[in-house]
């Protein structure tokens, strides 16, 4: 098991009139080299739970293991700057941390900072910029002078190249346009089916979670309410609408057309399928 | 007569390639503009040359009849409001009613008429209750919602949303789009909202499609959507049903030009009963 946890609480400012219970006796298991949705509204805990991937925090109580590392409270935490070699974080507009001079430097500035030599670093960035998609004549370009996507992808460059073995995104398009985030969208799948990468991505659109993912975890109040594979959770708008949030296309149009009084097939459909099924409903009737 | 005229406008961040290039355009009192285009295309620029944030390079750009040049910047300023992405960077006051506030007060409004617009404007977006709130305790939506606000107590005739949902979760996304679509219907202003969002495009009245500073595309939602080949080649995404429409066609079906699932829906209903 990859990631496990166990009872895991997160308390802020426990103690004081500021105490906010951010996880509240967490329990997931989350499988190695598989695709998987963080959901929720804001504030539902979403970002919390995923900063406990990497021991950016740590819980308040319960128990975390993360790859064969064992967080538990009250124990002495040793090794925790490798698993943050290991488990990659991705944060929201993560082009705004780019600071060196060159793209190489500064995809090559985790492993450096993580004590490989000049040389090595080097090849691990170049390695990472080939996986984003980012060609050799970007190596020796000034960050600022590349387009928003590229930004984007110069950052998660600087997270692959300490390679790790999984991989934490937060709202990895947002603010990009539609072609953009498909392009995105295409890497973080090259990543998980080429490289075996575990993924994660927190994320409010539902298209993605329905085209890219396997499985969805839905955080509320601090909680796991839902976690389930993709076809599932997907099986009609329910669990969207509960969230408060616009079920993908192809749901809506699948209910949209029962709702009217079409026969529409029962659990998951591709639009080819739907639209055969639908088209043969219009022809017969002539 | 239009009450925006853009012509031969050009502006350029740096020597390489105009952000905006000799583009030309016409708007319309009282219509709500969606404005679409790939990341870099010139949508914002355009935005804050209209509103005279930016200085061009060279055309023209006439508002309600009146050049905008350094004489004039003041006058068509205050005939124009503007809402921004990211909700934490134009939240000035410390309290809901400070931030309305706060523009009046550089236009120096008189103390004893300020209430009653502040009122009138926190109702129009639906933050009456948060008149005393402060920004910590507010979502994107509703601090966007307070600059809408903010925006609209200085009776501006244009309004420009520049991307003003795309930082917001989908609660947020829905408030907002809501209070365009209300302003849109109640309020005759002139809308225009650069957006990446199709379901938005769709109400809209006109769009303008943005590609590499050029304008690509300026038309109805139903005439724009009728060229999906072209919308792709521009980074574009078409309507949902349009997509459906074309896999029904394969099979024999063609459900025609409709831009809503709404519109298809019933429209392959219609034609599954009458034969």
């Amino acid at each position: 098991m990859a990631i496990k946890f166990e009872k895991v609480s997160h308390v802020y400012s426990d103690g004081t009139p500021y105490r906010y219970v951010a996880l509240a006796d967490v329990d997931l298991e989350l499988t190695e080299g598989k695709m998987t949705a963080i959901i929720g509204q804001t504030g539902s805990g979403k970002s919390t739970l995923v900063q406990h991937l990497n021991a950016l925090l740590l819980p308040t109580s319960g128990k975390l293991t993360v790859l064969d590392k064992v967080i538990e409270v009250g124990k002495e935490q040793k090794g925790l700057k490798a698993l943050r070699g290991q488990v990659g974080l991705v944060f929201q507009f993560p082009e705004y941390q780019l600071f060196e001079e060159t793209v190489l430097k500064d995809v090559a500035f985790g492993p450096k900072n993580f004590g490989l030599k000049e040389e090595e670093a080097n090849e691990k960035a170049r390695q990472a910029m080939t996986m984003v998609g980012l060609g050799k004549e970007y190596e020796e370009r000034s960050p600022l002078e590349m387009s928003g996507g590229q930004k984007r992808r110069t950052a998660i460059a600087g997270i692959l190249a300490m390679d790790p073995k999984v991989l934490v995104l937060d709202e990895p398009t947002a603010g990009l346009d539609p072609a953009g985030t498909k392009s995105m969208m295409e890497l973080f799948r090259k990543l998980n089916k080429e490289y075996g990468k575990t993924v994660l991505i927190v994320t409010h659109d539902m298209e993605q979670v329905f085209a890219y993912c396997d499985e969805v975890v839905v955080v509320e109040n601090g909680k796991i309410r839902v976690h389930t594979t993709v076809e599932d959770f997907f099986r009609d708008s329910t669990e969207c609408r509960k969230m408060g949030v616009l079920p993908p296309d192809l749901i809506v149009l699948k209910e949209m057309l029962r709702d009217k009084g079409f026969k529409v097939p029962e659990g998951s459909v591709t639009m080819k399928e739907l639209a055969k099924t639908i088209a043969g409903q219009v022809k017969k009737h002539g | 007569m239009a009450l925006i005229e853009v012509k031969n406008l050009k502006y350029s961040y740096d020597q390489k390639k105009p952000a905006v290039d000799d583009v030309s355009f016409e708007i319309e009192k009282g219509l709500y503009y969606t404005i679409i285009g790939h990341n870099g295309s010139g949508k914002s620029t355009i935005a804050k040359l209209i509103a005279g944030l930016l200085e061009k390079e060279s055309g023209e750009i006439i508002i309600d009849g009146m050049p905008l040049n350094r004489e004039n910047l003041y006058k068509i300023r205050s005939k124009i409001g503007i809402v921004f992405q990211n909700p934490d960077n134009q939240f000035i006051g410390s309290t809901v009613q400070d931030d309305i506030a706060f523009s009046l007060e550089n236009h120096c409004v008189p103390q004893e008429e300020m209430d009653d617009i502040i009122n009138t404007f926190a109702e129009k977006v639906g933050m009456t209750k948060y008149l005393h709130s402060e920004p910590t305790h507010l979502s994107g939506g509703q601090k966007q919602r307070v600059a809408i606000a903010g925006v609209l107590a200085m009776n501006p005739q244009i309004l420009i949303f520049d991307e003003a949902t795309s930082m917001l979760d989908p609660q947020g996304k829905a408030e907002i789009k809501k209070v365009i679509m209300d302003l849109h219907e109640n309020s005759g202003l002139t809308i225009l909202s650069i957006t990446h969002d199709i379901d938005e495009v769709v109400t809209s009245d006109k769009v303008m499609v943005l590609y590499e500073g050029k304008i690509a595309m300026f038309d109805t939602p139903e005439e724009i959507f009728k060229d999906e080949k072209t919308l792709v080649k521009l980074r574009l995404d078409v309507p949902y049903c349009l997509k459906f429409a074309n896999e029904l066609k394969k099979y024999g079906v063609d459900p025609g030009h409709e831009i809503t699932t709404e519109g298809l829906v019933e429209k392959l209903w219609q034609s599954s009963l009458k034969k």
